[in-house]
Formats: structure tokens, sequence, C-alpha cells
């Protein structure tokens, strides 16, 4: 059982201040959904996390399992169990996706061990079977001339090879057709389970249909505003985030 | 650089077929101006090259080559005037131009040197690997100090043996090309490799000989201030085809040190030939290697280089298309990390109808690392059919890096067709995140990137080289990162 705490934090970009306050615990086995229009922090968050170095964390605390990240390298980080699926993922021209999780699958073994091709071979394909990826993807470069739905697929893939403790999914649903996005889904849904948490990040309720979260929270100027359970999703899809607004300037 | 007009020149014999007769490589020399204010230092006197000639026992006429080579190399001037001026930082008086060991070649791997295995560990190279380079020619200081390849390819009538052996023991196969594709005053220090030139592989290929295996050889500097000079010739008679690879690594030194070779390639009617590097020199080598070939007609020569580390690298690997439908090609990778300049390139001479020619520069800076693609394409006006195809791309790693490219295409006529690409591209922070959020430290990310940088080019290695040169790379870019 582990867990992810963030507390009271604060990030800035250059002098400007961002996220303003943000707090939440997300356990192994939840999967948390966090929705706000655009521009109110959410891949600022993200990435902060996860240790962007332009991000700069000015108050606050990440514990993992307790124990702080602030002080760890975006790479610590991630083999320490956090994973990242991009808004927007890098291209990376030249270097093909099985050799690009294969180096990030050996980044994570002992000094010394050597991973065996075989068995990675053998492992990859499973996934690639169980999210309904051709063979022939993973010898395409990393995101090189992708479409949207092949960049997100590219990030499922990755994660499901990396068996993170901590997923933070910006957007995976943006730019997906149905088709897509139901296979994204079914792919986050059978990575779900009791060692995983997920941070679902979205502005549209649409995901939620598909991946649905056991809590959602609305995310506004840099912070959580307001928390409940999927029917919150609902709601705001309903009555939209102005709601929300007016709600706050109420307070 | 004007082509020479000394009387003294060494003319080629009468009876013997100069092959790039009548065709004037100089349009295929950078043209900068010239200041003509030079010092062309003292450390090197005819005394050294008696001395290196007698030693190896040479006939007149090589001693009467490399006094001639000599004087020239005094006469020229340095070429600072286009690359840099760090040659001037050059002490031609410190610089041992000949060191031999006085070894046999050595034929088991138990009669290798031991520090020529500790190169061969300081690679990486897995212990499986080990045995294969068994059949590796290492050129241990100026003398090749082992060989064995040599026998399993004599069988086919290949001749492989240094540049000593070559003159002394098969002079009516090497006499006739022997300074001829790259004349002796071709430049500064082609005049300097000509005077005082040792080691190095002098091969012949017999008519339809298919050589199935790569020959090797390995090169290193293992002497402070050891200057090395090796002198490669390679004949591919008519139909004949052969793979040439040569690697170099050196040891860290603190004073600078100069690595200056010649390599002339002849491919005659039909004939292939491939020359691979991969070179990676310690920071402190000047590199100034003049590497060319003629290809005859229907023939192919393709040079496959591949220059990392160096205090300072100049090459330009060449090719004069000499005859009807020759095929000429270069495949370069260049790495510049801090305090490293690599001005390499190419040049494509046609001589003749269609010709066609082939060019992909792929540079790397890191730092205050710096890369110049440096190429001339000479197409004259009166051919027909010729084609050239030259693409060039830079990456650069940091902001401070410098790129420079000097495409010198000159097609004349209408008949003639040339096709030009460049780019210049950045790795980016977002880019390094990306892979640092899977898990590879900054350093495996960046090297990641330039693999990729270079990975279409680098399948073109053989695989033992590709996977040499990924390692290479790795070792550059974890150095290069904080
Ligand atoms: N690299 C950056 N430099 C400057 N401002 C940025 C940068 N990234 C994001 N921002 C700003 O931070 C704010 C939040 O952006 P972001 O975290 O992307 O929001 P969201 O993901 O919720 O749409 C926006 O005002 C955006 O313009
Ligand atoms: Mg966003």
């Amino acid at each position: 059982m582990s867990s992810i705490e963030i507390k009271n934090l604060h990030v800035a970009i250059g002098e400007k201040e961002i996220v303003k306050g943000f707090s939440l615990v997300i356990r192994s086995g939840e999967v948390h959904a966090i929705m706000g229009p655009n521009g109110t922090g959410k891949s600022t968050l993200a990435k902060a996390i996860a240790g962007h170095p332009d991000y700069t964390i000015t108050s606050g605390e990440v514990l993992l399992d307790g124990r702080s990240i602030l002080a760890m390298e975006a790479d610590e980080r991630a083999r320490a169990g956090l994973f990242l699926a991009f808004q927007y993922p890098s291209e990376i021209p030249g270097v093909s996706i099985a050799n690009f999780i294969r180096a990030a699958v050996q980044a994570r073994l002992a000094e010394g061990e050597e991973l065996e091709a075989t068995a990675y071979y053998k492992r990859l394909y499973q996934k690639m079977d169980l999210l309904k990826i051709d063979r022939k993807f993973t010898s395409r470069s990393v995101n090189d001339g992708f479409s949207g739905g092949e960049k997100k697929r590219c990030e499922i893939l990755q994660m499901a090879m990396l068996e993170p403790k901590f997923a933070f999914m910006d957007e995976t649903d943006s730019g997906l057709d149905i088709d897509a996005l139901r296979i994204v889904a079914d792919g986050v849904n059978t990575m779900r389970g009791p060692n995983l948490g997920v941070l679902l990040i979205t502005h549209y309720q649409r995901l939620l249909d598909y991946i649905v979260p056991d809590h959602v929270h609305v995310m506004w100027d840099g912070r959580i505003v307001k928390s409940g359970d999927k029917s919150l999703a609902l709601e705001l899809e309903a009555k939209g985030y102005d709601w929300v607004k007016k709600e706050l300037a109420a307070v | 650089m004007k082509p020479s007009t000394d009387t003294d020149t060494l003319a080629p014999p009468a009876a013997e077929a100069n092959p790039v007769e009548g065709i004037d490589q100089s349009s295929g020399n950078f043209s900068y101006k010239v200041d003509y204010a030079f010092d062309a230092g003292t450390g090197l006197s005819e005394d050294t090259v008696r001395y290196i000639s007698s030693v190896k026992k040479e006939a007149p006429w090589i001693l009467e080559f490399r006094l001639n080579a000599l004087k020239k190399f005094l006469s020229m001037p340095m070429p600072t005037h286009w690359a840099t001026k760090d040659l001037e930082n050059i002490d031609f008086n410190k610089i041992r131009y000949y060191l031999s060991q006085g070894q046999k070649p050595k034929r088991t791997w138990d009669e290798v040197p031991d520090d020529i295995k500790k190169t061969f560990e300081r690679l990486g190279i897995p212990e499986q690997e080990r045995k294969f380079l068994a059949g590796v020619e290492a050129q241990f200081d100026s003398e090749a100090a082992y060989s064995n390849i040599k026998d399993l390819v004599s069988k086919q009538g290949v001749i492989f043996v240094n540049s000593t052996e070559g003159l002394r023991e098969h002079p009516e196969i090497f006499k006739k090309f022997f300074g001829k594709v790259i004349p002796t005053g071709d430049n500064k220090f082609s005049a300097l490799n000509s005077a005082v030139f040792s080691g190095g592989s002098f091969i012949y290929v017999p008519p339809g000989v298919k050589v199935a295996q790569p020959l090797q050889a390995y090169f290193r500097i293992n002497a402070e201030n050891f200057g090395q000079f090796e002198r490669t010739l390679i004949i591919a008679d008519e139909g004949a085809e052969v793979v040439y690879m040569e690697g170099c690594t050196a040891p860290k030194f603190s004073t600078s040190t100069l690595h200056s070779a010649v390599v002339e390639l002849v491919a005659l009617k039909g004939a292939k030939i491939q020359y691979i590097t991969v070179q990676n020199w310690a920071n402190n080598v000047f590199n100034l290697v003049t590497k060319r070939g003629v290809a005859h007609e229907e023939a192919e020569i393709k040079w496959i280089d591949c220059n990392i580390g160096s205090r300072l690298t100049m090459k330009y690997p060449g090719v004069v298309l000499k005859g009807r439908k020759a095929r000429g090609e270069v495949i370069s990778i260049a790495l510049a990390n801090d305090g490293q300049h690599q001005d390499t390139g190419a040049k494509m001479i046609h001589a003749a109808d269609e010709t066609t020619s082939n060019v992909i520069a792929k540079s790397i800076s890191v730092g205050q690392g710096r890369s110049t693609y440096r190429g001339i394409v000479h197409i004259p006006k009166h051919l027909k059919g010729c084609k050239n195809n030259t693409e060039c791309d830079a990456l650069l790693i940091n902001t401070n890096s410098r790129t420079d490219t000097y495409p010198a295409i000159t097609v004349r006529g209408d008949r003639n067709a040339t096709q030009h690409e460049a780019s210049v591209s950045k790795v980016n922070e977002e880019m390094i995140f990306y892979m640092q959020q899977r898990g590879l430290t900054e350093g495996q990310a960046m090297s990641l990137a330039v693999n990729g940088f270079i990975n279409d080019l680098a399948r073109q290695f053989p695989m033992e080289y590709s996977v040499e040169l990924k390692r290479l790379i790795d070792l550059e870019m974890e150095g290069s990162v904080g």
C-alpha cells in the first residue's frame, strides 16, 4: 500500500505563481479525477510533481510513502514509481519505441544487471496485444509524426510496461476519437488495481464515462475548490465551470 | 591552395599511367584567400627522413619521394586561412616522427602486447568479441604489431600488408598508384605524411575477387608527443570488392599530439571499395587526414566516416569520379564536444558522364564544441547525366554550440542535377525531461537523443562498429552533463 501526499503545494514558473496551495492524497488502488478549465494549472501541477526543472516549487511538500521527493531529479522520481502521461508527448526521432521502453526498463534494474531481450519482447508484445497495438508500431520512432491518438496510445503502452505506483494522466483523452478513447480507457482499466494509484487530468467528463473515478476534484486558479464523487463530474458537465465560479464568489 | 609547380616534383615514370592524369583536382580544392606568411617549424629535418627510410630499408625512389615531400611540406603555408588558427599551435619541434619498437608482426592473440589488449579493454569490448578481434591488424606505434587476417585473404590472392612491406615487396603493384590519387603537394599535411609515413595498410584485391570479411585495422597513438603518420593504399582491381575498417582510440595525453594520415583508394572498372572509420581521439589530438579515392568506370567508392573527439579534425573524404557511371558516397558523422572542433565534409569531383555522388553528413555539437561541414561538389559543364545529392544535418546540444555549413556546389551545364538539403535542430529541454520522466538519467537521455539523430547512418556501419559507436557516444554524453 503506497501513497502520494501533495501538501499545500505552490508552484511558480519564473516569477509567476501558477499552483497556489494544492493539497491531495492519493492511495494505491484509487482513481482520482481533476477537472478544471484550461490554464488553471493542471499540467503545471503534474510536471512540477514529476520534477520538471522549469517549475519551481516555492512551498509545500510532496511525499511518496511518507518521504519527500522534492530533492530528487526527475529520473529518480520516475524510478521511484511516478509516471506522467504527457498532454503533449515529445518526439524522439530515430529512437524506436521498443528501444526507448527497453532503455527505460533497463534503467530500473540494479547496476550490472542486464535486461534479457527475449523476456522483454515477450512482455512488450503481451502489453501491446492488451492495448490492441499493432506489432509494427514499436519499430517506429517515439511519437515521431504520430497522430494525437497514436501518441496517447504510446504513453499508455509505456505506462503498462513501466508499472508505476502512481500515474498522472494529463488529458490522455484529448485528441482521441471514440474508438481510440475506448481502447485507452480499457488499457487503464486493466491496469487499475491495488498496486496503482491514478490521477486523471481532464476537462471533459467524457473520459470519466469510461474510467470511472473514485473521487472527482475541481481545480480552479491553482487549487482544488470542490471535491466529490463521480456525480460531481456530471454536475459540472451539466452546469459548466461558471457554476463553480459563482459558488466561489458567493463564499 | 594552388597545385604545386615545383620543377623537382617527383614525376611519375612515363611508363606508369597516372590514375588521375588529366583531371584537374585543384578544381576540387577549397579556395580561400591565402596568407603566405608562415612558419614551417624546424623539428623535422632531412636526417629524420633519411633515418626513417634507412630503418625501413627502402628503395632509393622512396627516399627520394620522401625528401621531395619534405621540401614541399617546408615550403607550403599552414592552411590557417580557412578552418582555424589553432593549427598554428602545433609545435612540429615537439613531435617524434618515427618510433619503431622493432617489432615483427604477430600472429596469435597471446603474442599481442598487454597494452594493446588494455586498449581493447578500455573500449569495453566483450570477451567473445575479443576473439573476433584476433583477426585485427592493430598498429602499435608506427609498425603493425599484429596481423593474421592476412593469411586468410592471401588464399584469394589478396595482398594485405603494411606500407613498408607493400612498397618493398610489391612495388610492381603499388608503385603505380602510390602518391597519385593524393599528390604529395595536395596540402601541407599530405606533404608531411609523404615525408615521414610509416604504418598503415597496403591492400591489393585481384580482379573479380570479393573479399567476404571486412579487413580491419586498429590504430592508436600511445606515446606522448608522438605523431602518427600512417599511409594506406587500397587497390581493387576490375570487378573486385573489399570493405576496410579502421578504428582509432587514444589514451589521454597532456600535450598536443598530431595524427596526419593519407589514404588513397583506387577502384578500377566495376570495383567496389567501402572504407569505414570510427575515430575517437583524445582531446589534444590534431587529426588532419587526407582521404581520397578514384572510381573508374562503373566503380563505387563509399566512405563511412565517424569522427569523435580530437582537438581539431580536418577531414574531407573525396571521390574522383573518373569513369562513366562511377559512384561516390560519403556518409559522415561528427561529434564535437567542449574544446573540440570538427571541420569535416566531402569532396565529389565528377570527371565523367553519368557519374553520381551522394553525401550525407550529420554533426553533433555539444557545449563549446564546434562542427563545420565543408563540402565540394564539382560537375563541369561538358558532362551530362551527372547527379549529386547532399544532405547536412546538425544537432546542437546547447546554445553555446556552433555549427557552420559551407557547401560549395558547382554544377555547370544543364544536363546535370543536384539536390541539397540542410537542417539544424536542437535537443530541447522538453525532450530530455520526457526521457528523464521515463527513468533515464540526463546523460542517458542525451545519448539516446544523439543516437537517434544518427541512427539512420549508424545502421550502415557493420554491427560491431555501430555497437562501439553507440558506446563512444554514451561516454561522450555522460561526460557532457553536469
Ligand atoms: N512554460 C511556461 N512558461 C510560462 N507560462 C506557462 C508555462 N506553462 C504554463 N504556463 C502558464 O501557466 C498557466 C497554467 O497552465 P497549464 O498548467 O498548462 O494549465 P492547464 O493544464 O490547466 O490547462 C497558464 O496561464 C499558462 O499560460
Ligand atoms: Mg494542461
